[in-house]
């Protein structure tokens, strides 16, 4: 019975648990996120979690471009900006009435609204732009760059050189998108008073399942055969090539994904916080992002977005009692992460998960190969000759 | 000769290098059956020769695989011609299990909208190439585990289920125990019979067992070409390989 039972567990078992984990991962998620905050937080409070899921939503999207693809973006806050400003030209428009100019615009400018505003007066467009501008503005760097294979630490600078190129562009537009200050004091949400609190808890339902459908997405690519796909170009690009595959094209849908990603929580911070700026965009806060997705465990479905929720309360509460301390500790959190745990926070269970298996080694070895001794293939030699079983691939 | 056009023709295939001259006007002819073997000194052009005929390395001249032309053509179109190749050391996607591996092989041809879903069972080719290269009972293992000469046998399996026709091998039994090499040799014997496959070899042992015929390069040219007793008889390739009696032996 035993040894049934052991035999079992080798393939089974594997598969329920990896999906039933994820489910619980799911169902603790919506718990915590839709149940428990609501109840327990002040309606500030829960607005501030609305903010750290904003930036969870765009750390969603990093760790697929960069935990699966090994496309290390150092320029996200760039697809951020642009679906939070379109949000924001939106909502300024909207406060300003029909045919309307958003106040700042008498103040710095002639008055006169640019042409490239005008579309953004309706919802529609508006909802559209907030997935499609940052997504059309990915798909073209994604086919520039890794049609000319741009990768590695070349993407990753060129990526963040994007980033200071358009926090700088903003900051120079005063008169047209509000310079450094942004865009900032808006009134209404689609016809939503933003100063009932009702609206604002509404608000922070919106993007605590905007998280949950972007992590239903990733777990399902993460299953498919794309994300095989997507794994075997990070580690082995040329490879795929080789196998009939135009790797290109494969990274250029997870950078794609991700930018959608980041520019619909953009858009979620805008209404929830009330103000996007440059600084919002810019470099500092790009690392931003990636350090809670490295910390988390990039190539895991949750760590991601645990390690931006994470990272984002201790900036928070951290620097509410020590303002300057945040940088230096975050700073020492990143360099300790990558030092010590390349693969995240997350690794911390497998490795536990490893510990225990060691211990009893034989409920964990992979199945033997079949012992055949036939004409039609070579009979494998034995198992893992030369590798010493359990060994770590290295990361 | 038979009226199969599968085969592979090069005519004063060039790849030069910033001046340096690594394939010197090769040109040579591989039939469907043969099992032919690239061998030569190092630095030779033999893997040069596999990077020009896969698309890896700009080349002039002409690779045709029955009436297409290969040069000028991108690597992962070449691929999807039917041209698989294997590399010296083992790139297998280690992360993955040997059946992910060899799915991601057969899937160069699936929609891409068919990607986004889960593999439900496990395509024909695949079982058939798993069970060829005896990697079956290790179908859930990680690549990364697997042992040196599992890894290459993987990598041909590989090749099987991309449905090659064209099999370029850069020194497949390198790092392999002598029983490996002869299983390896058999299979090579095996997939061989419908399929045009060239070997880059060092192991001259492992030449003489299997090949059907055998190119020598040298400095970027074909010194001499035929069947392995012609080639050991050739004073050329002797005085090349002097001081290396085990081929002229």
């Amino acid at each position: 019975m035993t040894a049934l039972a052991g035999k079992l567990a080798g393939r089974l078992p594997e598969k329920l648990t990896a999906n039933s984990g994820a489910l619980l991962g799911f169902v603790l998620g919506a718990l915590v996120l839709l149940v428990v905050a609501p109840a327990v937080l002040s309606d500030f409070r829960l607005s501030l979690l609305g903010r750290f899921v904003c930036f969870a939503i765009v750390a969603v999207g990093i760790g697929l471009a960069w935990g699966r693809g090994g496309m290390l973006t150092l320029g996200q806050g760039v697809f951020f900006g642009l679906g939070g400003y379109v949000m924001a030209m939106h909502l300024k428009l909207a406060d300003a009435g029909p045919s309307g100019v958003p106040d700042f615009m008498r103040l710095y400018g002639s008055g006169q609204l640019p042409f490239w505003w005008e579309p953004f007066r309706s919802p529609v467009v508006t909802l559209l732009g907030v997935v499609l501008i940052p997504a059309l503005v990915a798909f073209g760097l994604g086919a520039a760059i890794f049609r000319r294979r741009v990768r590695g630490a070349y993407f990753a600078i060129l990526s963040q050189a994007l980033a200071v190129a358009f926090a700088t562009l903003l900051t120079g537009q005063v008169a047209t998108i509000g310079g450094f200050n942004g865009l900032n004091g808006f009134r209404s949400f689609f016809g939503y008073n933003l100063f009932d609190p009702v609206n604002k808890r509404m608000l922070f339902y919106i993007a605590a399942v905007t998280l949950l459908v972007m992590l239903l997405i990733v777990w399902q690519l993460y299953r498919s055969r794309y994300g095989e796909l997507l794994i075997a170009v990070r580690d082995q690009e040329e490879r795929v090539r080789f196998l009939g595959y135009d790797p290109a094209n494969i990274k250029i849908v997870a950078y794609v994904l991700a930018a959608a990603m980041a520019g619909i929580a953009g858009a979620l911070f805008v209404p929830l916080v009330g103000i996007i700026s440059p600084a919002n965009v810019g470099v500092v806060a790009s690392i931003a992002f990636v350090i809670g997705v490295a910390i988390g465990g990039r190539a895991t479905l949750f760590g991601p977005a645990l390690g931006a929720l994470v990272v984002a309360y201790a900036q928070t509460t951290l620097s509410e009692s020590f303002p300057s301390f945040w940088t230096y500790f975050q700073g020492a959190l990143f360099v300790l992460v990558v030092a010590f745990l390349p693969g995240g926070l997350s690794s911390l269970v497998s490795v536990r998960r490893r510990q225990r298996a060691d211990a009893q080694p034989s409920s964990t070895e992979p199945p033997s190969p079949v012992q055949r001794v036939e004409a039609d293939g070579p009979p494998p030699p034995e198992p893992l000759s030369g590798v010493p079983a359990g060994s770590e691939t290295s990361r | 000769m038979t009226m199969n056009a599968d085969y592979l023709e090069l005519s004063d295939v060039r790849v030069v290098f910033d001046g340096l001259v690594a394939v010197d006007g090769v040109s040579m002819t591989v039939r469907q059956g043969d099992l032919r073997f690239l061998i030569g000194p190092n630095g030779a052009g033999k893997t040069t020769l596999a990077d020009a005929i896969t698309g890896l390395a700009p080349a002039t001249g002409s690779v045709r695989f029955g009436r297409t032309e290969l040069i000028g053509k991108k690597v992962h179109r070449i691929a999807r011609l039917g041209v698989g190749r294997t590399f010296q050391t083992a790139s297998v996607f280690e992360e993955l299990t040997v059946l992910q591996n060899l799915d991601i092989a057969a899937g160069a041809g699936r929609k891409p909208l068919s990607l986004l879903r889960r593999r439900s069972s496990v395509p024909p080719e695949v079982e058939e190439a798993m069970d060829g290269v005896g990697l079956t009972g290790l179908r859930d293992t990680q690549a990364g585990v697997l042992a040196h000469g599992q890894k290459q046998w993987l990598e041909i399996g590989m090749l099987l289920v991309q449905n090659a026709q064209v099999l370029l091998l850069d020194e497949p039994v390198a790092g392999m125990s002598a029983d490996e090499r002869v299983q390896t040799g058999e299979l090579l014997v095996r997939i061989g019979a419908e399929r045009t496959v060239m070997v880059v070899e060092h192991d001259m042992d492992f030449m003489r067992s299997f090949a059907n015929s055998v190119t020598v390069l040298h400095a970027g040219k074909v010194l001499s070409e035929g069947t392995v007793a012609h080639v050991q008889a050739d004073p050329r390739v002797q005085e090349v390989y002097l001081g290396r009696a085990e081929v002229v032996q």
